[in-house]
């Protein structure tokens, strides 16, 4: 029972800090034609990203691999159940990854604005996808005893494409606000007076979130049973607001944590609705995914437990000084080719 | 095709596919930081500039040994979702542990290494491409354990129609993934080592003698010799392991037809799988396979006869695969005694004849690796958890053949597109060579900026 409720806690978190820090790369990748205007501009903004992205996008490896440690019929089923939106995903994240690395490795001006499409396609779908998925896990999935009822056009409802929206938005304003913290002179500009331009429409994305999810799904229920779990969703709209009051004043680096800050509250506004359901069935409640019917033994979660409690604080303690060796602007770029 | 024989099928080439990038950076990612300490012991500039350029060639085989992961992680519940559930108890724990304690140092660091050279001190930044070669074999490790529980499962009980784990520690001290640990990194390591001697020997052909060159073959022969020995042993040690816990295994890669003790060893050989006898059958070593099964001539080995046709793995495949990796195994030790002993003389330039060999040996320990996975999972079948599940109660129930069709096309042609991008780059790249000499002491300079 506590080891089922703390994995419950780590997934969401997990999750989380994925999706804040990968957020960025996607948003960032979205938006490197309209930030970067020639090459020099363009190396700027792709070394903002370049030795963090990797890092980054294990997160989400994790956040997979703990979900078949510690839940693996759950894990069993979303993945089948989501099959052809997940190969989506999948396809999108190979192309950003091998964008990004191999963009720089030869000339050529066809070669370069390839990969640059590929940047762009494979940052927009993973947002997209992942947004839509989690749209749909909030409002359950139409599964029964006999197996699944969906198909890859039921994911994409209403509800499932705003949050798919939501997160797209979320990613690009939290993209455009980490490169005005990590470059320079136009670019930081263009990428300012970006985020300043999509924060008005993440908020009417974010106030139509709040209001359609009391329609389409039943996570406020947790909240009527303990309002205390409302400054969740209290401090995600704080942080979306300060994200704007920073970012119009020039504070970028405040604004980016802000940013951060929203992100993560919404993911755990979204999982906290969920509790103790990991996956709920639209249409046969007993047939919902909980964290108590899908869980791996207690045997093994203990273990799982051991592991993450020893790693995971070794691993942000060496992700935090990564990002403080590369915290300067990357400013002084010049066209001239290094090695890599 | 039914949705079993397709998601097979998939299995097979992404995993296949994945494992070509995969042994290469096991082995470079060594090969690189060994470069690097020698250039920070030594002050000699040939060093860094053999790390940069190898560790650029190894940069690009790298992404996609990433990318081709990001697969591998998800298609377990994609396509075997009731394999997922039955022993995801046990089978999840590594594939998480492997997350947590490996890809994020590998991640990290290799960031470090690439954006670093000016940012740490060249202490910090040699330490950061070793902490990217121990972190990828720990990967190795990790996963390997997941796939020697497959093939040996201990550690468990089934209660509630699954597995459940009851014994990390069993799980965790294995032999038989620790074996194949061992094996497949040699393997690695070999790959790696033709790589370098191959790309190295493509160029003294080409422009005759360069100390870069002659320098980069010598540490590849060095490192060769090394690990093509190992790769044998401990496929040796290997073999045994299966003779022991995988009879139906070892029979058919050894096609062995009937029970007996005080086998022989044919060291030729070819099987006739519907006489259920071998065809051929010449040059009798007495008491050979008893011997390298058992350490014992006498030792009694199940042949395939007394096991059931259905739980035989398919013969052919299995043996043959097995026959010709053993074979190059063997003639890798001999290129690598030859490589090391003419690399440590005068006038390797002149030798063009091995030099053009061991340019098209290149390829050769890439197929005797993916021979290898083949004898290993082809040889495990009708199972996919070796005597506990088998492969065809492990096929996701909620996937219909039409999307594995989507899929599989989808993937042949992303991985088509992929490995034509990745060969451009990577004969691009080792044919211009290495940068021209570096300003004396100005090794960790600005030009590492880009991305
Ligand atoms: C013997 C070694 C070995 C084997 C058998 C496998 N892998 Fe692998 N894998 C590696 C050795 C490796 C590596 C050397 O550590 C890689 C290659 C390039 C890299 O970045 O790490 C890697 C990358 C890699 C990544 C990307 C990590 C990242 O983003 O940095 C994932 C998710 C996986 N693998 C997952 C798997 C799974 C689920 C496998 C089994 C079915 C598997 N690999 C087989
Ligand atoms: C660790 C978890 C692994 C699982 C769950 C797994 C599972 C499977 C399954 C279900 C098949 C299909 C059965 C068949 O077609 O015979 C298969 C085949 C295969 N796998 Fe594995 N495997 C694992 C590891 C690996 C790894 C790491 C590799 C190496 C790259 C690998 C290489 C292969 C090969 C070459 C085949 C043969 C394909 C065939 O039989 O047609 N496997 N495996
Ligand atoms: C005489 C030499 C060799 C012997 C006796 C040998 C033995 C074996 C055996 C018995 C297996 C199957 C293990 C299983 O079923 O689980 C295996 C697998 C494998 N072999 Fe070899 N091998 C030899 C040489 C090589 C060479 C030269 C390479 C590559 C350069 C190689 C790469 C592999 C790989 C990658 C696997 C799959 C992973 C594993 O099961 O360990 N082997 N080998």
């Amino acid at each position: 029972m506590l080891f089922q409720v703390i994995w419950f806690i780590l997934w969401g978190v997990l999750w989380a800090v994925f999706f804040m820090l990968d957020g960025f790369d996607f948003g960032a990748g979205m938006l490197l034609g309209r930030l970067a205007k020639n090459e020099a501009e363009k190396r700027a903004v792709l070394n903002a990203i370049g030795p963090f992205w990797d890092g980054n996008e294990v997160w989400l490896l994790t956040a997979g691999g703990a979900t078949f440690a510690a839940f693996p019929a759950t894990y069993a089923l979303m993945f089948s159940y989501l099959y052809t939106a997940l190969l989506l995903l999948l396809f999108s994240l190979i192309l950003r990854g091998v964008s990004i690395e191999f963009r720089g490795k030869a000339e050529g001006a066809g070669w370069r604005r390839g990969w640059d499409f590929g940047l762009f396609l494979g940052s927009l779908l993973p947002a997209l996808l992942t947004g839509v998925a989690f749209g749909n896990i909030f409002m359950g999935l139409p599964m029964d005893a006999e197996g699944y009822h969906g198909s890859l056009l039921t994911l994409l409802n209403p509800y499932g494409l705003l949050t798919g929206v939501l997160f797209v938005l979320l990613f690009l304003v939290h993209g455009a606000l980490w490169i005005a913290v990590k470059t320079g002179g136009e670019v930081e500009r263009r990428a300012a007076r970006a985020a300043n331009a999509i924060w008005y429409a993440l908020l009417a994305a974010a106030a139509a979130f709040l209001v359609s999810t009391g329609f389409a799904t039943r996570l406020y229920a947790n909240y009527m049973k303990a309002p205390v779990l409302l400054v969740l969703p209290a401090a995600a709209v704080l942080a979306l607001l300060a994200t704007k009051f920073y970012s119009a004043g020039g504070k970028y680096l405040r604004a980016f944590a802000a940013s951060c800050v929203t992100i993560v509250m919404v993911t755990f506004t979204g999982v906290a609705g969920l509790f103790p359901n990991l996956i709920p069935s639209s249409i046969a409640p007993a047939s919902s995914l909980t964290i108590f019917n899908s869980s791996s033994s207690v045997y093994t979660l203990k273990i799982m437990t051991v592991v993450a409690v020893v790693f995971v604080p070794i691993v942000i303690l060496y992700q935090a000084w990564a990002y403080r060796v590369f915290r300067h602007k990357e400013v002084d770029i010049t066209a001239e080719k290094g090695p890599y | 095709m039914d949705t079993l024989a397709l998601s097979r099928l998939q299995f097979a080439v992404t995993s296949m596919f994945h494992f070509i990038f995969v042994p290469l950076t096991l082995g470079l990612s060594i090969m690189v930081a060994w470069m690097e300490t020698r250039h920070l012991r030594t002050g000699d500039g040939i060093y860094l500039r053999m790390a940069r350029f190898w560790g650029k060639l190894f940069l690009i085989n790298f992404a996609l040994g990433v990318v081709t992961g990001i697969t591998m992680e998800f298609q377990f519940g994609m396509n075997w979702a009731e394999y997922s559930k039955y022993v995801g108890d046990i089978f999840g724990a590594p594939l998480a542990i492997e997350a947590t304690v490996a890809f994020f140092l590998e991640s990290t660091f290799i960031g470090v290494w690439v954006f670093g050279w000016d940012k740490v001190s060249p202490r910090m930044h040699a330490v950061s491409i070793w902490l990217v070669a121990v972190a990828t074999n720990l990967s190795a490790l990790w996963i390997l354990l997941a796939n020697g529980w497959m093939q040996h499962p201990v550690g468990y009980v089934i209660r509630k129609g699954r597995a459940e784990m009851v014994d990390f520690l069993a799980v965790v001290t294995n032999s038989y993934g620790w074996l194949k640990f061992l094996h497949t990194v040699l393997s690695g390591y070999t790959i790696a080592a033709f790589f370098v001697m191959g790309i190295s020997a493509w160029h003294i052909l080409k422009k005759g003698k360069t100390d870069f060159f002659m320098r980069s073959f010598r540490a590849g022969a060095a490192f060769g010799l090394i690990a093509s020995i190992l790769v044998v042993l401990a496929g040796d040690f290997h073999a045994s392991e299966v003779a022991e816990s995988q009879p139906a295994k070892f029979a058919a890669i050894e096609s062995l037809w009937t029970t007996k003790s005080d086998c022989s060893y044919n060291l030729i050989c070819f099987p006739s799988v519907r006489n259920e006898r071998n065809s051929v059958e010449a040059l009798k070593i007495p008491g050979l396979l008893s011997f390298l099964a058992f350490g014992r001539t006498s030792a009694r080995i199940t042949g395939l006869k007394d096991i059931p046709k259905d739980l035989r793995p398919p013969v052919m495949g299995t043996f043959l695969s097995f026959r010709v990796m053993i074979m190059l195994g063997f003639l890798f030790i001999i290129l690598s005694v030859i490589a090391f002993v003419l690399s440590g003389r005068a006038g390797l330039e002149k030798r063009r004849l091995f030099l053009r060999i061991m340019l098209y040996a290149l390829p050769l320990p890439y197929i005797a690796a993916q021979l290898g996975w083949i004898v290993a999972e082809v040889g495990r079948q009708p199972w996919i958890v070796y005597g506990v599940l088998k492969t065809s109660d492990a096929v996701s129930k909620a996937v219909s053949a039409a999307q594995v069709w989507t899929s599989l096309a989808g993937f042949t042609l992303l991985y088509g597109a992929l490995a034509a991008a990745d060969i451009y780059l990577l004969a691009k790249t080792a044919r211009k060579g290495p940068e021209p000499e570096l300003p004396a002491a100005a090794g960790h300079n600005k030009s590492g900026k880009e991305a």
